[in-house]
């Protein structure tokens, strides 16, 4: 068969204005000082490069949910995994300049802790940590995800249990003699690889990081769900027992797919927690797993493209009502659920296909048969 | 020295109307009162105690009170607003140790009290402490006279530790043997203490056969407890199963017949709590004499309240996604985000104070040690009044005929000509109805807030899917044996650990049995 093109023409001169764009940002920042005209403020840098990782994680949701009809609510767990994988390194990285002057981060200080738990071991190593931001989700979602698929758990049973996982988690988590600092969680980052972690210079190169995983994650996902592997997975979705009865096994495929989706959502906490200096458990209340679907539904689910619009697009959205109206946010958020599930079930990408070619039928990636996945 | 001074100015100032009245309790028992030997002071005290009178009563208050005097002649004087101290009177001081020993006596004669609270007061009182030889008089005394069963019980276990510290080894004896029945785990420490060796090699207790039989008792004492303890964990197991089964009943409704995913299930449970705390505001407000009975009219506020926000939901939001349950789940959710602000913008993001009524209060003692407290009580009971009455309306009523025809085969139920969509809406209704009951509940034994509804939301779909979907009984046994495992985890592992274990469990239980502990039987591909 003839595989499609991973974008059309067009779309690959959007992307490819889009990400010359984002690459332009850090340099504005730190060629022009602060007051020039085409200075970008590092407040504006952080805040597009936490909704870089919001939209990483948003993007590998999707391709769960959107392509092989799998409703997760528990990647904000694999976020955060990845996150606090990173966070061992950056508490480590700290080294003796903690309030207590310890070798041993401040919280393990304050519970008299005089060694290193166990799975610290390493952790010093920053190739190590790198290493257990994709295993540990990676792991879990294989282990978990495995004998979810192999009992046939699908529709909403998979989503509550996913829920369940994550806050079963989150209270784990939230116990201080778990080891990762209780409530409080890892912050107070000084260095990373040796370089000040506020530094202009480091929150541009770690903006770049996330840039071009981001980029790279979005083209990985094209090419996957354009192959042959992506046609099995849309077949997941849109009829899992019909596939079956042809003869393929869907257990291997949804497991590579959810596996795959866990390892980018731990690789976007990874890269967020340096560039936003925080991680605690509500990283994984089931409320944040929840609002990464909504990302993903508003931009328009089944496109890859669509999440990542629909992180910023939310995102902006909150930004902007937690400082101007901080009592309506809720409210908006609400909303913004109800309508787009009532309303605007393939997202902004939807709209606008819609209003681009009115007589035309939409083409196959942009319209999944939203209404059948749990048929 | 603010007594000299005070009694200085009784002397001074004879106008004051008082007049110094004889004890009339024997003076030979009073005169060590106002004499320097402590020991003798204490000793005086207890023996006056043992009279077990009333003007012994009235001694010891006046000598807490410090209106007790002595005069040099050494006469011990009550001081009344009646009369004069003759000169010389001294006011007798009081020390702590002395203070404390005449609180102990006082308390102890409340044990002959003609007022029944007063005695099972002072009974209850007089448990905590540790046994004082002392008292021994006092409490034979209090023995003979009382009639009341519990504090007889009580009173008898009192004078069998006094007895375990008695020179006489048959007193000793018989206070070992009775206590064998007892289940307090507060007499281990006495008996313990004759068991043990004292420095030099020789036992506590001399006699070989009283060890033995203090030692039989302890085992028996300590079965008790823990039989009383697992008791306890059975009865906070059925409590905590009962909350889970009032969170998840509604949404055994809503999600197991309708197989809607209501994940603003726990805001309704929120709305049933809140509406409780408006109902005793207004209470508290207009019928302040009725306020132990505002849970009576919150109950049908509550449900009419839940009903209408289930209803109103149901009509604008969840018809149209009727067959889609991801979209379903992911606009409730965003009903729960508006319901959750909406009431942290009317009521504020503060919990509110939701009070017990009075009779709700306190609790019943059993087994000994075991205190089970009303309120849970009634909360067990409310639920299994709650399955009835669904187990009523579903299968007893002709909505209930048609709830089960709609679920089972809509279009043939449609068909026939039952209105399916009014059917929806009105099942939809019972079940928010039904978290609105929980709510009240839950606002008798926790916090109320703007978040109370998400900390049951997991707990209420983890019971409704181990019951198995669909399945009344289900739920029950689900909620019910949820409860207990959680509560026989919880001394092992800890809180948390116990709820994590739980929910793993869980996860792994519909892994193997994906329908639940009690499935439909029927054929499904899927």
């Amino acid at each position: 068969m003839n595989r499609p093109a991973l974008f059309s023409k067009p779309a690959w001169l959007a992307l490819g204005a889009v990400t010359v764009a984002a690459l332009l940002l850090p340099l504005l920042n730190l060629a022009f000082p602060p007051g020039h005209a085409l200075h970008v403020s590092g407040y504006a840098l952080g805040l597009v490069g936490k909704f870089m990782c919001y939209a990483l994680a948003a993007l590998a949701l999707d391709l769960v949910w959107g392509y092989t009809g799998i409703l997760s609510l528990g990647h904000g767990l694999f976020f955060a995994l990845g996150g606090y994988a990173h966070g061992m390194y950056l508490m480590r990285a700290i080294g003796r300049d903690g309030v207590y002057q310890s070798a041993l981060p401040d919280f393990m200080v304050f519970l008299d802790w005089k060694t290193y738990p166990w799975y610290w071991a390493m952790t010093d190593s920053f190739w190590y940590c790198m290493a257990l931001v994709v295993l540990v989700p990676g792991v879990l979602a294989f282990v978990f995800g495995y004998f979810a698929f192999r009992s046939r758990i699908k529709g909403v049973y998979f989503s509550i249990i996913t829920q369940a996982l994550t806050y079963a988690f989150m209270l784990l988590f939230f116990r201080n003699d778990t080891g990762f600092g209780g409530n409080n969680g890892f912050t107070d980052f000084k260095r990373i690889l040796g370089f000040d972690i506020t530094a202009p210079g480091t929150r541009a190169v770690l903006y770049l990081v996330t840039l071009a995983l981001l980029v790279g994650a979005l083209l990985l996902c094209r090419w996957i769900v354009t192959s042959r592997l992506g046609r099995v997975l849309q077949a997941v979705r849109d009829s899992e027992a019909r596939l079956m009865f042809i003869g393929y096994n869907p257990l291997w495929f949804k497991l590579f797919v959810w596996t795959l989706s866990a390892v980018l959502c731990g690789i976007a906490g990874a890269l967020y927690v340096p560039q936003v200096g925080i991680i605690n458990p509500s990283e994984m209340s089931p409320a944040n797993s929840i609002e990464m679907v909504i990302w993903a539904a508003v931009g328009g689910r089944g496109t890859l493209v669509g999440p990542i619009i629909g992180a910023f697009t939310v995102n902006g959205l909150k930004s902007w009502f937690t400082a101007a109206f901080p009592d309506l946010w809720l409210f908006a958020l609400g909303l913004l659920f109800i309508l787009v599930t009532l309303f605007m079930q393939q997202g902004i990408l939807g709209l606008i296909g819609k209003m681009k070619r009115r007589p035309a039928p939409a083409d196959a990636a942009a319209t999944p048969a939203a209404s059948k996945e749990a048929a | 020295m603010a007594h000299h001074f005070r009694s200085f100015l009784a002397a001074i100032a004879l106008c004051l109307p008082m007049l110094a009245a004889q004890a009339a309790v024997d003076p030979a028992l009073l005169r060590p009162l106002a004499g320097d030997d402590p020991d003798a002071r204490i000793e005086a005290v207890a023996r006056i105690a043992a009279l077990a009178s009333d003007d012994a009563r009235k001694v010891l208050q006046a000598l807490q009170d410090e209106t007790l005097y002595a005069t040099a002649d050494g006469r011990v004087l009550v001081a009344d607003d009646a009369g004069t101290l003759p000169d010389g009177a001294e006011g007798i001081v009081v020390n702590n140790r002395l203070r404390a020993a005449v609180a102990g006596a006082l308390s102890g004669m409340a044990l002959l009290s003609p007022d029944v609270a007063q005695r099972r007061a002072a009974a209850q009182a007089l448990q905590g402490q540790a046994a004082d030889p002392a008292q021994l008089p006092l409490l034979r005394k209090a023995l003979l006279a009382e009639k009341e069963a519990d504090i007889r019980a009580t009173l008898q276990t009192l004078v069998a530790v006094a007895d375990l510290q008695s020179e006489d080894a048959a007193l000793r004896k018989a206070a070992v043997l009775g206590l064998a029945d007892s289940g307090n785990p507060a007499l281990r420490a006495p008996l313990q203490a004759m068991l043990e060796r004292r420095p030099d090699g020789s036992h506590a207790e001399p006699d070989a056969s009283l060890r033995a039989a203090a030692e039989a008792t302890l085992r028996a004492i300590d079965s008790r407890v823990a039989r009383a303890e697992f008791a306890g964990k059975l009865f906070y197991g059925i409590s905590l199963g009962s909350v889970l089964l009032l969170a998840a009943l509604g949404l055994a409704i809503t999600f197991g017949l309708m197989g809607i995913i209501n994940m603003a299930h726990g805001e309704l449970l929120m709305i049933g709590a809140y509406t409780t705390y408006v109902c005793q505001t207004l209470f508290r407000q207009y019928l302040p004499g009725a306020l132990d009975w505002y849970l009576l009219a919150a109950l049908p506020a509550a449900f009419l309240v839940a009903f209408g926000v289930g209803v109103l939901l149901e009509r604008t939001v969840i018809r149209w996604l009727y067959g889609r349950p991801l979209e379903t789940l992911l606009a409730t959710w965003g009903i729960s985000l508006i319901l959750m602000q909406l009431v942290r913008t009317v009521f504020g993001a503060q919990n509110v104070e939701v009070a017990n009524p009075s009779w709700m209060a306190g609790g019943v003692t059993v087994l000994g040690s075991l205190v089970l407290s009303y309120n849970r009580i009634v909360i067990i009971a409310f639920a299994a009044l709650v399955v009835a009455a669904v187990w009523l309306i579903l299968n007893k009523t002709r909505l209930g005929l048609f709830v089960r025809a709609v679920m089972q085969n809509r279009r043939m139920a449609d068909c026939v000509g039952v209105p399916t969509s009014r059917i929806d809406m009105m099942t939809f209704g019972l079940g928010s109805g039904i978290a609105g009951l929980g709510g009240v509940a839950l606002s008798q034994l926790g916090n109320v807030g703007p978040d109370l509804g998400q900390a049951y939301i997991v707990d209420s779909f983890m019971v409704v899917v181990l019951g198995g979907v669909g399945q009344l009984a289900g739920t029950v046994i689900g909620a019910i044996g949820l409860g207990e495992v959680n509560k026989f985890l919880e001394p092992v592992a800890g809180a948390v650990l116990a709820k994590i274990g739980i929910l793993v469990f869980i996860i792994i239980f519909i892994q193997r049995r994906p329908q639940g502990l009690f499935a439909l039987k029927g054929r499904s591909v899927e």
